[in-house]
C-alpha cells in the first residue's frame, strides 16, 4: 500500500466521507419529516443504527483479514486486522453512546438493560478491549499476530452467539422496557436518510481505517530503517 | 537438510538473528559458536520450527517427527518421573518397540536406577542426561542440541562425547556450544555468530 | 486411532500430574465453598430464591477461572509445550487432553459444590445438574484455548480472566436461564449450541495459538 501523501484512494474516501456525512446530516435533521409518536428524538436512529451497523461490519472485517492471516501467514494482515478491531472499538463506543442517549431521550434513563444493541455492544466492548490487552501483554511476533488472529475470529463468532443470550435473556433476567425494533417499516424518506447515513459512516469508517493503517506502516517501515542502518 | 537465505529474526525491536546465510548438509556436523546473546539458541528454534523466522528465508528438510531438538531447559515435567516423561515422549513420538527403547537409552545415560524418581529429586547433571534421553529417543535424523554439555560432570560429558562420536557421520548434528574444541574431531563446519 | 491414544496418554498425564499436587482440586474446591459462604452474608433477607441461583453461576464460573490459570502452569514453567509441539502429534490433541482434565478438575469441585449449595441456597434441580455439565464442556473448550494463550503472555494469570469472562457471559445466561425458567429446554439447547460452535472452534485455532 502506498504510504505517499497523494494516495489517490484514501483522499477519495476521505472526500467521499465528509460528502456523505454533510449530506447524511442534512437529510437527518431536515428533510426527513418527524417519527409519527417519537418525535424529533428519533433522529438519533439515524446515527445510533448505522454506527452499529459499522461496527459489526468493521468487527467482520478484522476477521476476515485475521483468516486471511492465519491461512497464508503473510504478516501484513495483522496491522489490517488490529486496525479493523481499533475502528470497530471505535464505532462501538460511539454507539454505545448514541444509545445511551437515545434511551435517556426516550424513557429518561442512561442505561437500560431491554435494549438489546446496548447490552450486545457492552459485551462486545469487554471482550474487544480484552484483545488490547492481550497485544499488548505478548511480544510483537508471529506467536502475537496468529493469537490476535484466532482471537479476533473468536470474537465474531460471539457476536450472533451473544445476541442469542441477550434475546432469550430478555424478560427472564433483564426486564423488558419497550419492545422496539427500529428496522420496522420505515417509509421511503426515512429508508433514503438511513441508506445515506449507513453509507456515511462506512466511508467514515473506511477513511479513518486507511488512515491509520497507512500511519501503522509509515512506522513499521521506519523501524525496519532504522534498524537497517544501525 | 537445512538453508537459510537472511534469515533474520526479532523479539519486539531487539534483532537477534540477522541475514544469515547456511548450509547444512544430510549428516553435516556443524558446530555453532559465539557469546551468550549472539543468537546460538535462537538460531536452533528457529531450525526447530519453533520460533518462525521474521525475515528471509528457512528451509529445514525433515519431518517433524524426525527432528530432536535439546533446550536450556529439559523439557520435562517435573514432577512425573523419568520414565513417566519418557513413555510419554515415546507415545507421542510414535516411537516403535518404546519400552525396549527407554530402557536402552536410560541405562546408556546412567539413568536406569533413577527411573522410578520424580525429576524435581534430579541433579542438575540428571535433568541433563534425561533431557539427552528424550531428544534421542525417537532416533531423529536432524539433532539441534543447545549446549548439551551444560550441567554434565566428567562422567556424564564422556557418556555424551561417546553418544555424538556414534552420530556423527549417520547423523545430521548442528551443536550450539560454549566448547567447541571438544566436538573439533567430529566437526564438519564452523558458524561464529557475534 | 494414533488421535484418540496422543488424547489418552495426554490427558493421563494431566490427571496423574494433579494426583501428585492435588493443589488444584483442592484449592478449586475450597475457593467455591467460600465463594457460597460469602454470598449467603451479601444476599440481603428477602432475596428471591433466583437470585441464589445467579450467584451459584457466579461461583462456578470463578472458580472455572482459578483452574483455568493454572492450566498450562506446568507446560510453562518448564517450557515443556516446546517439546509437545515439537512432537507429531496433531497440536488440537494437547488441547483436548488439557481440556478433559481442566472438565474432571471442574466437575470434581462441583460434586462438592452443588450439594452445598443445595444445603445453604436452593435445591438443585435435573435442570441444574444438566446446566452445570453443559457450561463445564463450554468453559474447558473455551477456557483451555484461551489458557494457553495467556500463558503465553506477559500478564498470565491476570489476563486469563479478561480473555474468559466476555466469551462466558452466554454460558451464564444459558445456565442461570435453566435454572429458574419455565422453560428451561431452550436454555439447555443454547448451552449445548454454544458448546458446540466454541468447541469445534477452539479444537480448530488451537495449532495457530501455540505455533508460530
Amino acid at each position: 500500500m502506498s504510504t505517499s501523501l497523494r494516495n489517490s484512494s484514501a483522499v477519495v474516501l476521505a472526500v467521499a466521507a465528509f460528502v456523505l456525512l454533510l449530506g447524511g446530516v442534512a437529510l437527518a435533521f431536515y428533510w426527513v419529516p418527524n417519527a409519527p409518536v417519537e418525535g424529533f428524538r428519533q433522529r438519533i436512529f439515524y446515527i445510533h443504527v448505522p454506527v452499529a451497523l459499522t461496527s459489526y461490519a468493521c468487527f467482520g472485517w478484522a476477521a476476515w483479514k485475521a483468516l486471511r492471516l492465519l491461512w497464508t501467514r503473510e504478516r501484513r494482515y495483522d496491522l489490517e486486522s488490529y486496525t479493523a478491531v481499533h475502528m470497530g472499538v471505535i464505532f462501538g463506543i460511539l454507539t454505545l453512546v448514541t444509545g445511551s442517549i437515545w434511551a435517556r431521550t426516550s424513557w429518561g434513563v442512561w442505561w437500560s438493560w431491554g435494549e438489546r444493541q446496548l447490552v450486545l455492544f457492552l459485551v462486545l466492548f469487554l471482550f474487544y478491549s480484552a484483545y488490547f490487552m492481550l497485544r499488548y501483554s505478548v511480544e510483537p511476533g508471529p506467536r502475537r499476530e496468529r493469537m490476535s488472529a484466532v482471537y479476533a475470529l473468536f470474537g465474531v463468532v460471539l457476536i450472533p452467539v451473544s445476541f442469542m443470550a441477550i434475546r432469550l435473556a430478555e424478560g427472564l433476567i433483564h426486564p423488558v422496557v419497550f419492545d422496539r425494533d427500529p428496522s420496522d417499516n420505515l417509509a421511503a424518506s426515512q429508508l433514503t436518510t438511513f441508506v445515506v447515513c449507513f453509507a456515511a459512516t462506512l466511508a467514515l469508517a473506511a477513511s479513518l481505517y486507511v488512515n491509520e493503517l497507512t500511519g501503522k506502516r509509515v512506522d513499521e517501515r521506519l523501524r525496519e530503517l532504522r534498524e537497517a542502518l544501525s | 537438510m537445512i538453508r537459510a537465505r537472511g534469515l533474520g529474526r526479532s523479539f519486539g525491536t531487539k534483532r537477534v538473528l540477522r541475514d544469515l546465510d547456511l548450509d547444512v548438509a544430510d549428516r553435516d556436523a556443524l558446530v555453532v559458536t559465539g557469546p551468550n546473546g549472539s543468537g546460538k539458541s535462537t538460531l536452533l528454534a528457529v531450525c526447530a520450527g519453533l520460533l518462525a523466522p521474521t525475515a528471509g528465508e528457512l528451509e529445514v528438510d525433515v519431518e517433524r517427527g524426525r527432528l530432536g531438538y535439546l533446550a536450556h531447559e529439559p523439557l520435562v515435567y517435573r514432577e512425573l518421573t523419568a520414565l513417566e516423561n519418557l513413555d510419554l515422549y515415546g507415545r507421542l513420538y510414535r516411537v516403535p518397540e518404546r519400552r525396549e527403547r527407554i530402557g536402552m537409552l536410560l541405562e546408556r545415560f546412567d539413568l536406569w536406577e533413577a527411573r522410578h524418581e520424580r525429576v524435581s529429586a534430579f541433579s542438575r547433571g540428571m535433568q541433563q542426561r534425561l533431557a539427552l534421553c528424550r531428544t534421542l529417543l525417537h532416533d531423529p535424523d536432524l539433532l539441534l542440541l543447545d549446549e548439551p554439555y551444560a550441567g554434565l560432570d566428567e562422567a556424564g560429558a564422556a557418556l555424551l562425547d561417546a553418544e555424538l562420536a556414534a552420530l556423527a557421520g549417520e547423523r545430521t548434528l548442528v551443536v550450539a556450544t560454549h566448547e567447541p574444541e571438544r566436538l573439533a574431531p567430529l566437526a564438519t563446519g564452523r558458524l561464529a555468530l557475534t | 486411532m494414533n488421535y484418540l491414544a496422543d488424547v489418552g496418554a495426554l490427558a493421563r498425564k494431566d490427571l496423574r500430574l494433579e494426583l501428585r499436587s492435588r493443589d488444584t482440586i483442592l484449592s478449586m474446591t475450597l475457593f467455591v465453598v467460600a465463594t457460597l459462604v460469602v454470598f449467603s452474608f451479601s444476599l440481603p433477607a428477602g432475596s428471591g430464591e433466583e437470585a441464589a441461583y445467579g450467584l451459584l453461576w457466579v461461583a462456578i464460573l470463578f472458580t472455572s477461572v482459578l483452574g483455568l490459570t493454572r492450566a498450562f502452569a506446568a507446560e510453562r514453567e518448564q517450557r515443556v509445550l516446546d517439546g509437545l509441539v515439537l512432537a507429531p502429534c496433531d497440536r488440537s490433541a494437547i488441547w483436548l487432553g488439557k481440556a478433559i482434565a481442566v472438565l474432571a478438575f471442574l466437575a470434581l469441585a462441583e460434586v462438592v459444590a452443588l450439594p452445598a449449595f443445595a444445603l445453604f441456597f436452593e435445591p438443585v434441580t435435573w435442570e441444574v445438574v444438566a446446566a452445570v455439565a453443559l457450561a463445564n464442556l463450554g468453559l474447558a473448550a473455551v477456557g483451555t484455548l484461551l489458557a494457553a494463550m495467556a500463558a503465553a503472555s506477559r500478564a498470565r494469570e491476570l489476563l486469563l480472566p479478561l480473555l474468559l469472562l466476555p466469551l462466558a457471559i452466554p454460558i451464564v445466561v444459558g445456565g442461570v436461564g435453566a435454572s429458574i425458567s419455565d422453560d428451561p429446554g431452550r436454555f439447555l439447547g443454547f448451552l449445548a449450541l454454544y458448546d458446540l460452535i466454541f468447541a469445534i472452534l477452539s479444537w480448530a485455532s488451537f495449532e495457530y495459538v501455540v505455533t508460530e
